[in-house]
């Protein structure tokens, strides 16, 4: 008796009968730094508390002291599996407020550039969710070719995760050979690729048994939760933003907007699966297109946008007004015009939209990042409630979160 | 017929009158402000309307005008109507002493954790919250970090000792 008397437990803790059970938040199984504390009853979940916040990094006060050009490498470390989008996001909503007009070949290559990180991003998520089903061999496999991809972008820009590829107005250079060599080689190679791992999972009884009817949604709660992207489409609405408010001229392309109808974890496995079908018709498109720029038109790679368009190298030493851009735009001496603007793309997990407020300084007044994945894991509760906690696993992984998005 | 931004404009100022106003278009998106007291019921309007169905809650955040006397703090709400798919902004002004505004969590779930972060980082006490408390930030903080009295570092500072990330 004696013994007992220093053991302090919480009040009540003794007649509860359910367990709470702390998800994070570093666990191997959450694929990033999420908390989550579950109360169990037996393996079902009766209520989950979100905590979040664990890589916060204040990035919209640090955009507020810095130029354009310096916010880029700040997106790429909003969602990192595919950055690109992210940084063309930032590029587009500052050509928007700067009224730039970028030139076609620049827009095609910019679609190529996302719709390869659609891929990264729909093939690092759909293989996840195999691993977290028990399926290794899938995430390995498919592993190579966001590889390729990743080579892609390293030929184009030098870095390969955090990218801050392209400037405002194009791409700070053209792309070389090697970048479309390889891009041929994934246009080759990849469809099989995605066949087999698609023939992996499909129609795998343990698969099916584990994503159908756990996580579903309805598309009234998902349209009232604000989820875009994937996980809305699953529901069976067609909300895409490159559809209804085309930027980087998607309308030239013809695609399809893939809709599932039960909104459930194999429902959004198999929307991105047939995103990825789409994206590689579109790059195809858009890769025919650029192909048919010749001469001079091939060396477009930027719009003439002289005051926020850094110089060439070259001619920073030669020429004299490059000299003067160069500094001014290095230093962060030009004014950006006073305005707001929203401006939005469809990233690899939904609507990311950058809202921005310029009072006439060199630095933004307020800038905010609409984050998917930050308004779409408020639903988590809502998606596990009453489901074995193995399912919520799956469900977290199905959701596409990526923690550095979700925190800003 | 689709929804256009003209008859967005002439609902709302049949309905509403004086009370909304400042009606601008930056960027082809209409914008406009109503007084904080009625920005339920003009969300209600603008969501329950059979023609406006503004149903879809894009983004809430807050900015902060130190200079404005009485109206400092702004939220804004982008609302989009999926169907005719057309965005608006709308703006309610308050003052930062008394920073209440009310909840939107009722029409949209979307809004819950966006005004935990507007109320983290901008202090807006949002009336009728189910779960008020800070999201990003740690719970112990006692200041709304966004608010533009509290500026970065100053980057040229020596006064401080890191030799770790390469500073003094």
């Amino acid at each position: 008796m004696k013994e007992h008397e220093h053991i302090r437990l919480p009040q009540g803790s003794i007649e509860k009968t359910t367990t709470t059970l702390n998800l994070g938040p570093t666990h191997p199984a959450t694929h990033g730094v999420f908390q989550n504390i579950l109360e169990l009853d037996g393996e079902r979940i009766v209520s989950a508390e979100q905590t979040i916040g664990y890589i916060h990094r204040a990035f919209e006060k640090l955009a507020e002291r810095r130029p354009l050009y310096q916010v880029t490498p700040l997106t790429d470390r909003l969602n990192y599996c595919s950055s690109p989008i992210n940084n063309m996001g930032w590029h587009l909503t500052c050509e928007k407020l700067l009224n730039i007009k970028t030139p076609k070949r620049v827009d095609y290559l910019r679609v190529i550039i996302m719709e390869l990180a659609r891929i990264a991003d729909h093939l690092i998520c759909n293989s996840i969710v195999g691993v977290d089903a028990g399926a290794y061999t899938g995430f390995l496999y498919v592993m190579q070719y966001r590889e390729l991809i990743y080579e892609i972008w390293e030929e184009v820009c030098g870095s390969r995760l955090t990218t801050t590829i392209g400037r405002i107005g194009g791409f700070e250079r053209n792309f070389n050979d090697i970048a479309f060599q390889k891009l041929e080689k994934f246009l080759k190679e990849y469809p099989n690729v995605l066949k087999e791992f698609i023939n992996l999972f499909e129609r795998n009884r343990i698969f099916i048994d584990r994503t159908q009817n756990t996580g579903g949604i309805s598309a009234e709660r998902a349209l009232n939760y604000g989820f875009t992207g994937p996980n809305l489409r699953a529901t069976g609405i067609d909300y895409d933003v490159r559809v209804h408010t085309p930027y980087s001229s998607y309308q030239d392309f013809d695609f399809k907007i893939p809709v599932g109808t039960t909104g459930d974890n194999y429902d959004r496995w198999q929307v991105r699966n047939e995103e990825m079908w789409q994206s590689l018709s579109i790059i195809e498109q858009a890769y025919r297109k650029v192909q048919e720029f010749k001469g001079a038109g091939a060396d477009v790679f930027h719009a003439d946008a002289p005051e926020y368009y850094l110089p060439e190298k070259e001619d920073v030493y030669t020429k004299m007004e490059a000299l003067i851009y160069h500094f001014k735009i290095v230093m962060g001496e030009i004014n950006i015009p006073v305005g707001e603007v929203y401006h939005s793309v469809e990233a690899g997990n939904g609507e990311l939209g950058f809202y921005l407020i310029s009072d006439g300084g060199r630095t933004p007044y307020r800038l905010h990042f609409r984050r998917p994945c930050f308004i779409y894991y408020q639903a988590f509760e809502e998606l596990t409630k009453g489901g074995m906690m193995s399912d919520a696993i799956m469900t977290m992984s199905s959701l596409n979160l990526i923690a550095g998005e979700m925190d800003a | 017929m689709s929804l256009t931004i003209e008859i967005v404009k002439q609902k709302l100022k049949s309905k509403f009158a004086e009370q909304v106003s400042a009606f601008t278009e930056p960027y082809g998106m209409l914008t406009f402000e109503a007084p904080k007291e009625i920005n339920l019921k003009v969300l209600n309007f603008l969501f329950d309307d059979e023609e406006l169905n503004f149903r879809f809650l894009t983004d809430l955040q807050a900015v902060h005008y130190p200079d404005q006397k009485g109206r400092e703090l702004v939220v804004v709400y982008h609302l989009h109507n999926l169907k005719d798919n057309l965005r608006i902004r709308f703006k309610v002004f308050t003052d930062i002493n008394t920073p209440d505004v009310y909840t939107a969590t009722g029409l949209f779930s979307a809004a819950n954790w966006m005004e935990r972060e507007t109320y983290d980082f901008y202090g807006v006490n949002f009336v009728g919250h189910p779960n008020l408390k800070r999201i990003l930030n740690v719970e112990e903080m006692d200041y709304f970090p966004m608010r533009k009295e509290f500026p970065l570092e100053d980057q040229t500072r020596i006064d401080k000792d890191d030799e770790m990330f390469g500073r003094g």
